[in-house]
């Protein structure tokens, strides 16, 4: 797209990863924190292009990865129970839940259907009113204002048969979470560009100086990545700590105002379950009181009040903060892939294991 | 959590900001998206879009400022903090 | 044998979960993946095995000193009229591709129609009348059939299965086991055009685009690559799983290893466009009407300019090379020079959020 080929041009790539090469004169751990980010590394080989001593590591910030297992469930049964028309973003569709999954849910004759955003949702309940539809709202600060503004159209054009099965996370309190830990090896962060384009990031600023850490805002193609890199790795050797923004031509440090008021109008801050971490205090959003008729939980019976399952084996809480990497689990590539996932990192495509075992050839 | 494209405004219509849509070429492939975080943005703007919402204006000034660092250094390749 | 696209109920995407785990049969075994392979697998063996002239896409059989191809499809696809095409054309057009890349001239095809209670008959005239147009265009014949009714809600729509026989020249041997370290690999075109169609066209998602189906015979430049004297060692159309799915089978029946040149691989820019949105890798989306040839290296681009010259409008492109013998595994080299395996999906790629 002819948007976006300046920053794929080989030649820029080649000079910024030159110039990494140049500066970097100690081993440096980067987290990158969003999924789209892990996936263009690694679908473009940007780490094969950085000298040995940087490594990237993939955090939290794939939303399917995170979505609690019971929710999956609780969507689920919406659509076995013909209760609901469950409406999904096509990633969720595949992901294993505590005891099922919508693709079995829908194998069942459950009816989920997969749209590209809540509008569509809406706009299918508005066309339908005879059905409850629901749609299944998973993402970060990204999603939030879309989701609501979905619940913002429903109550203004007076839809009754829309709610929503709420399980958007907020980033910093996760990052925070990460880089207060004890063992902590993450030097710098690649901070979500999509998800700074809506919050800003003037709430990364007391992060970097807390915990000493620089964070560079950076977008998605392989220019953004190696320029965000670059800047995070000038920060680290001149022992710097503050927050650079990258992805300038998308991202300003209000971020949104606009759409953060719609988001904070429908919801507020609240605890989460994060997919193999636990709970995130304040780590994610809960409808208002003026907006829990579009809540699903309370129209149809709550999500269960009990702590998420835990996925067994499964190492997603050490892969999804850096800590470990997909190739050293010892269930990567055997008893564990895309074909037969143990955790959720490995279903879906953004997490962390899938990409490895995509992109590196986990099965060879 | 963010795929995000970017594509050109070609019409928008709605009344109030919260059902405010436009029509985007992402080249030449369109989709009606919500306007509804961009009530300020008109015709020709180009705008990064997730999931059906144009999440903010793509900035061209920034853009070119971006790839004047690059310029400087690809002349300079030992200057590489500006 | 293949499969085309996936069952009919509205905004029916097909599903790569696992198999493992499932006692019942689930939409990813239709789904062009490592999970239907494993499954058609399983058919082979309880059939007695590859049959000697198995050639994936058909079959090529010796019969009273000449040789037949013989294939068969069935086409299941929902919405059955997309831009470019229908389930009628579909279907005669993917049978006559596959006689053609086993070197067959095609001449008959049959139709077994599988028809629900309450489809409706206009419909099922357009249907027929297109079957009927894309055979004469082709130059084959319908010289049998079968027609079922199946009550709501077993089947709301229409089931078509054809199958086709072929004449395979003498001298002909176009198969994986010829492919030989050194080849180029030649695409007949851009990619992605069937499936970002049907894709774009479903209800929740919504993008509008001039994309249509490139469903349509390949057997007239087939027969003139043939005929050519350019040496082939194989040829694959590509259908569902995309040209990745071929090329993996390729270099898997073959045994050798392929580098494929990413930038090299013709994409058009509504394609592209549409699979940036919904964060669709192009190479793992669907198409009708296109084909894969292995040649002599020193010959593809010899083959690029036949096919061009065929055809003005179409982007063959030689797209790799067939690297040396090995494993079956298939190389990417990206844009900015960094390699990585080609991945096959379990099913079929979902749009995505993140």
């Amino acid at each position: 797209m002819k948007l976006l080929e300046e920053y794929r041009d080989p030649a820029t790539v080649r000079l910024l990863a030159d110039a990494v090469a140049r500066i970097a004169t100690k081993p440096w751990r980067l987290m990158e924190v969003c999924g789209g980010q892990t996936h263009s590394i690694l679908e473009n080989g940007i780490d094969s292009l950085l000298p040995d001593a940087i490594t990237l590591v993939h955090g939290p910030g794939c939303p399917v990865c995170v979505t609690p297992a019971r929710s999956i469930d609780t969507a689920s049964g919406l659509a076995c129970r013909h209760e609901a028309v469950v409406c999904t973003f096509g990633d969720m569709l595949r992901v294993p839940g505590a005891s099922t999954d919508l693709m079995t849910a829908r194998s069942a004759g459950g009816d989920v259907r997969i749209v590209y955003s809540p509008m569509d949702a809406l706009g299918m309940a508005r066309s339908d009113p005879s059905r409850e539809y629901v749609f299944f709202a998973v993402g970060f600060e990204t999603t939030v204002p879309v989701t609501a503004t979905a619940v913002l159209r429903a109550r203004a054009s007076g839809t009754g048969n829309f709610t929503v099965l709420n399980a958007h996370v907020r980033v910093p309190p996760a990052l925070e979470w990460i880089l207060a830990m004890p063992d902590c090896a993450v030097d710098g962060v690649l901070a979500a560009g999509h998800v700074c384009a809506v919050t800003g990031y003037e709430e990364y600023e007391p992060m970097a100086a807390r915990h000493s850490t620089p964070i560079v805002v950076t977008g998605f193609e392989p220019v953004d990545i190696l320029q965000g890199i670059l800047m995070g790795i000038s920060m680290l050797e001149a022992g710097e700590a503050r927050v650079e923004n990258q992805y300038a031509r998308v991202v300003c440090r209000e971020g949104n105002p606009a759409a953060m008021a719609m988001a904070r109008e429908v919801f507020e801050h609240a605890d989460a379950d994060w997919r193999g971490l636990g709970v995130i205090p304040g780590g994610g959003w809960a409808f208002r009181e003026g907006f829990r008729s579009f809540d699903a939980a309370s129209r149809f019976g709550a999500v269960p009040d009990c702590p998420d399952p835990g996925d067994g084996v499964c190492m997603a809480a050490k892969v999804l903060t850096g800590v470990l990497e997909p190739t050293c689990c010892p269930a990567f590539g055997r008893d564990c892939t895309p074909g037969s996932p143990l955790g959720a990192p490995m279903v879906s495509s953004e997490g962390a294991c899938a990409a490895y075992f995509i992109y590196r050839g986990g099965g060879r | 959590m963010c795929l995000g494209v970017p594509g050109e405004i070609v019409e928008i219509s709605g009344d109030d900001q919260i059902s405010r849509t436009a029509r985007v070429s992402f080249d030449g492939v369109t989709r009606v998206v919500s306007l509804a975080g961009i009530p300020e943005a008109v015709v020709g703007d180009y705008v990064i879009v997730h999931a059906g919402f144009a999440l903010n204006r793509l900035d061209r000034d920034e853009a070119a400022r971006v790839m004047e660092l690059i310029d400087a250094l690809r002349a300079c390749p030992g200057e590489t903090r500006p | 044998m293949t499969d085309r696209d996936s069952p009919g109920r509205p905004g029916g995407f097909s599903c790569p979960v696992p198999l493992s785990r499932h006692a019942v049969v689930t939409l990813a075994h239709g789904g062009g993946g490592t999970i239907m392979k494993r499954l058609v697998d399983g058919f082979v063996e309880a059939f007695g095995g590859p049959a000697p002239g198995d050639r994936h896409d058909g079959a090529v059989l010796e019969l009273n000193g000449g040789r037949i191809a013989f294939t068969t499809d069935s086409y299941v696809i929902d919405p059955i009229f997309f831009p470019g095409g229908d389930i009628g054309s579909l279907a005669v057009h993917g049978t006559v591709n596959d006689l053609a890349v086993c070197g067959a001239r095609p001449l008959w095809l049959s139709a077994g129609l599988i028809l629900g209670e309450g489809f409706p008959l206009d419909s099922l005239e357009r249907v027929v009348e297109s079957m009927a147009d894309a055979a004469r265009r082709c130059g084959v014949r319908f010289v049998t059939g079968d027609t079922k009714v199946v009550g709501h809600p077993g089947c709301d729509g229409i089931y078509i299965n054809t199958a086709g026989i072929g004449a395979v020249p003498p001298g002909v041997d176009v198969r994986p086991a010829n492919v030989r370290p050194g080849d180029g690999i030649v695409v007949s075109g851009d990619i992605g055009r069937h499936g970002m169609a049907i894709m774009c066209a479903r209800e929740g998602i919504g993008l509008e685009t001039d994309i249509e189906s490139d469903s349509a015979p390949i057997h007239g430049v087939v027969g003139r690559i043939l005929e050519s004297g350019i040496p082939v060692r194989c040829m694959r159309d590509l259908t569902r799983g995309g040209l990745a799915a071929a090329l993996s089978e390729i270099a898997s029946d073959s045994s050798t290893d392929f580098i494929i040149e990413e930038p090299s691989v013709p994409v058009n820019g509504q394609v592209r466009a549409a699979c940036e949105l919904l964060g669709f890798d192009p190479l793992h989306v669907a198409n009708e009407g296109r084909f894969v040839t292995f040649v002599p290296g020193g010959m593809a681009a010899d083959l690029v300019r036949l096919m061009a010259s065929f055809d003005p409008e179409s982007t063959p492109a030689c797209i790799g090379t067939v690297a040396g013998e090995g494993t079956g595994a298939v190389t990417l080299r990206s844009s900015l020079g960094t390699r990585r395996p080609m991945s096959v999906l379990s099913g079929e790629q979902l749009p995505r959020i993140c």
